[in-house]
């Protein structure tokens, strides 16, 4: 017992050596209030999930995500750090504590929420795996993919996926990772490979990067479940909850019909739901630790979901994702929040 | 107490003795530190998960390997690319910079200047973009499979590799092997036997076509020996890519040219300094006793060039070793893309892996650095 602490304490010494040192807080709140930003990790190249615009500001779904958090417990939207990580770095990150939180269009899996010390704090998207071809392939499905190559990013549940349904379909694939979603069209481009594999919805966003996107194909084939959400590090519950009820409150206020247009007209709402999420009522935000117009604060600046979805992938967006599995529960989709009570 | 602190022998094992206790106890407050953390976290700690199942695929591997086996494989399967990428690395750029820096000294005004062009220009050049380049480059100039350079039917380039026969393993393709292993050893012998002639009676025997008619024969005999039954897998084009044979691909080209291109220029500029510092005298001595330009050079001047450009040449053995991690950019299959990169992210245990990945490059490199070592003391000059 004794040997083995001895070789754990000077395992971890040899590997410090070389990765250089970061403390650990437990209290993610305060250490943010204090620093006075959020720092949030992202992906930084993906259309629509996170990308930085031409101004320099970030934008996407995930991106709205941190906005919201850093409303909810700065006040202000604007107070986020971006943190731009590729597939391998990004769990990494956040358990050493150089980022807050993780929005970076990363799937809940068994494996990540318990062995990595991370909790998911919700799905801000449901996604599925699918494939992208050239046209001039004249491949139909995916079933007719045998032998070919396919380039992915590496760290991904995309690597795990593809070698599944091969293995399932008794198929052959050539296997060609990159580190960044970049790297992997520019490959894809230069014929390096026959498919290009991803999430659905990131094939549509990597497709607008072609030089020529109307020459691929999205195939129809969803070979996996993805959902796709922000993450924590275990062992710090109020933080936990500030991000998940962050974006519960979006959720809410949709179903709510509570928009950034009519959030202040809303103020004076007769329904209770409304006054409990703009708190008027209750003690939601005191709950959290956070102030009591912390809801108001992420509509006002963030939107609900369906505002900053439209805005970010659906219709507003060059990639005009139909909301799908992405709407809520009242209309046939499975985004669905607990009640604010 | 007072006289010994003031021995000063004493005192000065002392102070040592503090400041190694004050190292250990630093190193402890991180490691316990870290621990620690990791424990408060949940994150899994231990190598238990070398016997996972990884669950991925990888492009290249030398063994068999699936998605169906162990992280441990992909560790031994990441080791055996990094070890083969370092090895093509050091024999190419060995042989290339020691012509260049050769041809960097000549008479001959043009290729002096080409050489030290070479030198100047790929030296001062960060070696991840000459791999970004020469990927990029390789990729972009290639046509697609169905368009390939042929080759006779037997190999074929394109923007998937190089592809070439590969022989199957059978009795008589072992049979050559060994035969080649033995034109080998027999030529070596048959060379120190001319030297050691030459210098007792001064009679030269020229080696060289005996040699070669070794190479020919040994083999020759080897395959109808083992059997006359020498078969080769020829790459076909089917379906999306080219089945059978043998591929190096782009990934890897890219890197082991852009290592070798790279690490040339240093043992190169190692090769020129090493023959520049010995002494002037020598090379007018070896041609006032008559030695060609050709005979001074290879027994007069490179016995003592080599003995000084060793220890700088090691350096860049090893720096080319550890370079050689850079293929993460391309995504060439060695252990810190598959290992440190792929696995790491599947099971998140960021110290095992890296403290292991940080093992085996040590490790490499002590390797290579006592075996240099061994040879450069061999080396040395022989006081008599």
């Amino acid at each position: 017992m004794v040997l083995s602490r001895i070789a754990k304490v000077s395992l971890a010494t040899v590997t410090i050596l070389g990765l250089g040192v970061t403390t650990l807080s437990a209290d993610t709140l305060s250490e943010v209030q204090k620093q006075g930003f959020v720092k949030c990790g992202v992906d930084g190249g993906l259309p629509g999930f996170s990308e930085v615009g031409s101004d320099g500001i970030y934008r996407g779904i995930d991106v709205d995500v941190c906005r919201a958090v850093a409303a909810a417990t700065l006040g202000d939207a604007k107070k986020v750090k971006y943190i731009a990580l590729n597939a391998k770095e990004r769990l990494t990150a956040l358990q050493s504590g150089e980022i807050d939180m993780l929005s970076r269009n990363t799937t809940w899996t068994e494996t990540r929420d318990t062995s990595l010390g991370l909790n998911f704090a919700g799905v801000n998207y449901y996604d599925g795996q699918g494939f992208m071809v050239t046209k001039k392939l004249g491949v139909k499905s995916a079933k007719e993919l045998d032998g070919a190559s396919i380039c992915l990013q590496t760290g991904t549940t995309t690597e795990l996926n593809v070698a599944d349904y091969f293995r399932t379909n008794k198929m052959k694939y050539k296997l060609v990772s990159y580190d960044t979603n970049d790297q992997v069209v520019k490959a894809y481009e230069s014929g390096r490979c026959d498919v290009l594999t991803s999430d659905q919805s990131q094939l549509y966003g990597l497709r607008i990067k072609l030089a020529k996107p109307d020459e691929s194909i999205v195939l129809p084939e969803v070979i996996s479940k993805e959902p796709l959400g922000p993450v924590v590090r275990k062992g710090d519950g109020r933080w936990f909850d500030i991000v998940r009820w962050s974006f519960y409150a979006m959720l809410t206020a949709e179903e709510s019909g509570v928009t950034s247009a009519n959030v202040d007209a809303m103020l004076k709402s007769d329904n209770p739901d409304v006054k409990r999420l703009l708190g008027a009522e209750g003690q939601m935000g005191e709950n959290l630790g956070l102030k009591k117009d912390f809801a108001y604060q992420i509509i006002k600046q963030v939107g609900n979901y369906g505002e900053s979805f439209e805005r970010t992938v659906g219709q507003g967006s060059p990639l005009k994702i139909q909301r799908g599995y992405n709407a809520l529960w009242t209309n046939g989709g499975l985004q669905y929040a607990p009640p604010f009570r | 107490m007072v006289a010994l602190l003031r021995n000063q022998k004493i005192r000065g094992i002392i102070f040592q003795l503090l400041t190694v206790i004050g190292l250990v106890a630093f190193l402890w407050y991180i490691g316990a530190n870290t621990v620690a953390n990791i424990e408060q976290r949940g994150i899994q700690t231990g190598f238990g998960f070398l016997e996972g199942t990884a669950g991925f695929g990888i492009d290249q591997s030398p063994i068999p390997y699936t998605e169906e086996n162990t992280h441990g494989r992909v560790f031994i399967v990441g080791l055996l690319n990094t070890m083969i990428i370092a090895a093509v690395g050091i024999v190419f750029s060995t042989i290339v910079g020691l012509l260049i820096g050769i041809l960097r000294l000549s008479n001959n005004w043009l290729i002096a200047k080409l050489a030290k062009a070479y030198i100047d220009f790929f030296r001062n050049i960060p070696l991840l973009l000459q791999i970004l380049f020469w990927y990029n480059v390789v990729l972009r100039a290639m046509p697609n499979p169905k368009q390939s350079y042929n080759f006779f039917d037997t190999i074929f380039i394109n923007n998937r590799g190089l592809y070439f026969p590969q022989p199957e393993y059978n009795t008589t393709f072992l049979a050559i092997l060994l035969s080649f292993a033995v034109a080998i050893a027999s030529a070596s012998l048959f060379n120190r036997w001319a030297n050691r002639r030459k210098e007792a009676t001064g009679k030269d025997f020229f080696v060289l076509p005996w040699g070669i008619a070794l190479f020919l024969l040994l083999p020759a005999l080897a395959y109808w020996i083992g059997g006359a039954q020498l078969h080769f897998s020829f790459p076909e084009l089917r379906g999306f890519n080219f089945k059978g044979g043998k591929v190096l691909s782009p990934e890897f080209l890219a890197l082991a040219f852009a290592l070798t291109i790279y690490t040339a220029t240093f043992i190169a500029e190692a090769v020129r300094s090493g023959i520049e510092a010995v002494s002037h005298g020598q090379k007018e001595a070896a041609a006032s006793m008559g030695f060609s330009p050709y005979q001074s050079l290879k027994l007069v001047i490179l016995p003592q060039a080599i003995r000084i450009a060793i220890p700088p040449i090691i350096n860049q053995y090893l720096n080319l070793t550890k370079n050689s991690s850079l293929a993460t950019a391309v995504g060439y299959p060695e252990i810190v893309t598959v290992f440190a990169g792929t696995s790491l992210n599947q099971v998140g245990q960021a110290i095992e892996i890296i403290a292991m990945t940080m093992l085996v490059y040590l490790i490499i490199s002590l390797l290579v650095s006592a075996l240099l070592n061994w040879f450069n003391h061999k080396m040395k000059i022989k006081e008599r």
